[in-house]
């Protein structure tokens, strides 16, 4: 391409221009009057960091700069005397009993609850994939809980797992003894099976779509050649869900540090150890707003959070699939 | 061989090939019999799933005696009037002996503190779901539009900020509100979740499908930038305005950290917070507390459950 036909092209729109300028000349409704394509893109590229200033000065005020100061407060002594003390504050923070006993428990949670959500949600995705009746209705059951609030099914929880609750009484029935589950050390169980009653129908709507997403043709292929049902699974279909189930165990193990908000509804402030979270320690640090600790703890999550993430983009760009496409 | 001699055979429809036809009805028989074992499981599991929420639902509509009676042995702990009949064991009832309004009738007419944060949840949601979409959807704009090497960075910024857990952004959160002295009031909820970057990123993802030449076209036509973003973008987008509305909504509806560390005054917490904080003498109003915040979650669910289901494709990055 040469410069004359940039410039034919230019001259082409600006005639597109000036034609639609004098057929709109009559109308009341505004057209812009650029000298060039080049220059209208440019103003446009101008204009296009107007739309986005809202939206990048709130994320600046509110999430960007405040974690500067949060990076501040976490090398010094204290907001009086600002001192630089470096690693100070993480050491204090991570030596911390509470910080160690929250970040047992979320990491404890995470390693039960994710590859359950994993597996179970891929089975109820292939569940939902052969061919059983009422398969709207039974996706729209299975998704409901996504759209309860958690606050709204608490009491159903405590009816169950109460030291009087029904488990108990079931479980008496059979001759074992009872469990006050929610003060016990089986008490993860209970909220990952809110996490799971939660999460399972999220997990399977990105499961049901990767597996419509895999090729008809190398399943009856595999068919023909005689291949078995777990044989086409395993090595077709999870083969082309990989990207999926990244997604699905990164996702589910970001969640799976929310999970504050079950256990808060559910045991309050002060829960029993096994329930202490990461969340419970922030609340009562922001409580004797000690600055430092704060600061410290944040940034080690934020660190944590990093990898993850990084894990996660890694994964997608190998798996061909990009979050940020 | 076999095969040759197969097509010419004459048929013989006395006798017919069983060794063929049962090395059909071998492999239906068994897609039946696993098509029947998923049925079951999908019925357990529907069962499971839709057990707390039918369970809420009925048992609002229980007497207070009624209730007491079923789960007293539970909840009734530090009420001091015995005169109350208690079972010793908990009774656990879909269907109420007698379905009475008085809950509704009680948390609706009677107390109005229920309906005071249920009010207090709406202030907080609605607001948040629109503004949100309105500079998210400014926002996308600008980061599909025209691209670049900065704007990549900052799309990248955004994502690994709408990840972050609570534990991380409330941090910086209260620190800005603090400063900006409005810890304690409904701005403290409003403003971050009004630039929460979960929206931009979405939308974005959602605006970047517009192909390009559709821009290129409208703005060879005259189209300003607004005009373009107004009458082409925003109506592609209607569907997605609808799901990420919906994604939002349900996230906020739901929210009980952030209420905890911003504000203060238990007057201002949402129902959310509130429900968890029922005393044993209403827990009989519990339920219907409950249902009454449940309701409009349910309702978007049933009008928008297509919505909701692009949503999670969206974000889980299938549908691109």
């Amino acid at each position: 391409m040469s410069n004359e036909a940039g410039r034919k092209l230019d001259r082409y729109l600006k005639d597109n221009a000036a034609e639609a300028r004098r057929e709109n000349a009559a109308k009341p409704g505004k057209v812009k009057k650029y000298r060039s394509a080049r220059l209208s893109r440019w103003r446009g590229r101008a204009v296009s960091w107007l739309y986005m200033a809202p939206s990048l000065i709130g994320v600046g005020l509110f999430f960007v700069l405040p974690f500067g100061v949060v990076i501040y407060y976490s090398v010094i002594n204290n907001p009086v005397q600002q001192e630089y003390v470096g690693t100070a504050n993480f050491i204090r923070t991570w030596n911390n009993n509470a910080f160690q006993l929250a970040a047992r428990n979320t990491l404890m949670f995470s390693l039960i609850a994710v590859p359950l959500a994993v597996l179970l949600s891929l089975w109820l995705a292939v569940i939902m994939e052969s061919r059983i009746p009422f398969k709207s209705t039974f996706r729209t059951f299975f998704l409901s809980p996504m759209m309860v609030p958690i606050a709204s099914v608490i009491l159903v929880w405590q009816v169950l797992f109460d030291h009087n609750g029904l488990v108990n009484v079931l479980l008496s029935r059979v001759g074992a003894d009872k469990i006050d589950w929610l003060k016990s050390d089986y008490a993860p169980l209970v909220i990952v099976l809110l996490f799971l009653w939660k999460s399972l129908g999220y997990n399977m709507i990105l499961f049901m779509a990767g597996l419509s997403s895999v090729p008809k043709d190398q399943i009856e292929v595999a068919r023909l050649e005689s291949a078995t049902e777990n044989q086409i699974f395993w090595k077709i279909k999870v083969r082309y869900l990989s990207s999926t189930i990244m997604f699905v165990v990164i996702m589910s193990l970001i969640n799976s540090f929310k999970v504050f908000r079950e256990v808060y509804l559910l045991s309050g402030d002060y829960p029993y150890n096994s329930l202490y979270m990461m969340q419970h320690f922030m609340n009562n640090t922001f409580r004797t707003l000690d600055y430092q600790k704060l600061s410290s703890a944040a940034i080690i999550m934020a660190a944590v959070m990093m990898v993850i993430i990084g894990i996660l983009l890694i994964s997608e760009d190998r798996f061909g699939r990009d979050l940020e496409q | 061989m076999a095969l040759f001699r197969k097509k010419h055979r004459v048929r013989n429809i006395y006798e017919p090939d069983y060794r063929r036809y049962d090395a059909i009805s071998d492999r239906k028989r068994a897609e039946r019999r696993r098509t029947f074992r998923r049925t079951i499981a999908a019925l357990v599991f529907a069962f499971l799933f839709l057990m707390p929420t039918v369970l809420t639902f009925t048992n609002s509509f229980m007497a207070s005696s009624e209730i007491s009676a079923n789960y007293g042995s539970i909840f009734a702990t530090n009420t001091s009037g015995g005169r109350v009949y208690v079972s010793k064991t908990v009774n656990l009832k879909f269907i109420p002996d007698m379905v009475t309004f008085s809950q509704y009738i009680t948390v609706l007419f009677k107390s109005p503190e229920y309906l005071m944060k249920f009010w207090n949840s709406v202030i907080y949601v609605v607001p948040i779901v629109i503004f949100q979409l309105f500079v998210a959807s400014l926002a996308s704009f600008g980061f599909a539009r025209y691209r670049g090497k900065v704007k990549q960075l900052i799309f990248f910024l955004y994502i690994v900020l709408m990840l972050m857990p609570y534990q991380v952004t409330l941090v910086p959160n209260f620190m800005v509100s603090s400063r900006l002295g409005i810890v304690g009031t409904r701005w403290a909820i409003w403003l971050p979740g009004i630039f929460s970057p979960f929206a931009v990123y979405m939308l974005t993802k959602y605006m970047r499908r517009i192909p390009y030449s559709l821009y290129e076209a409208a703005s060879i036509d005259g189209a300003g930038e607004w005009q373009i973003f107004t009458q082409i973008c925003m109506p592609i987008c209607r569907g997605g305005l609808a799901s990420i509305a919906i994604l939002i909504f349900i996230d906020y509806w739901n929210m009980v950290e952030q209420p905890l560390i911003l504000l203060d005054n238990e007057e201002m917490y949402p129902l959310s917070v509130f429900l968890s904080r029922i005393n044993a003498q209403e827990i009989s109003l519990a339920f219907a507390v409950a249902v009454i915040y449940m309701v409009l979650p349910m309702l978007f669910f049933l009008y928008g459950e297509e919505y909701l289901v692009e949503g999670i494709l969206y974000q889980g990055g299938i549908k691109e």
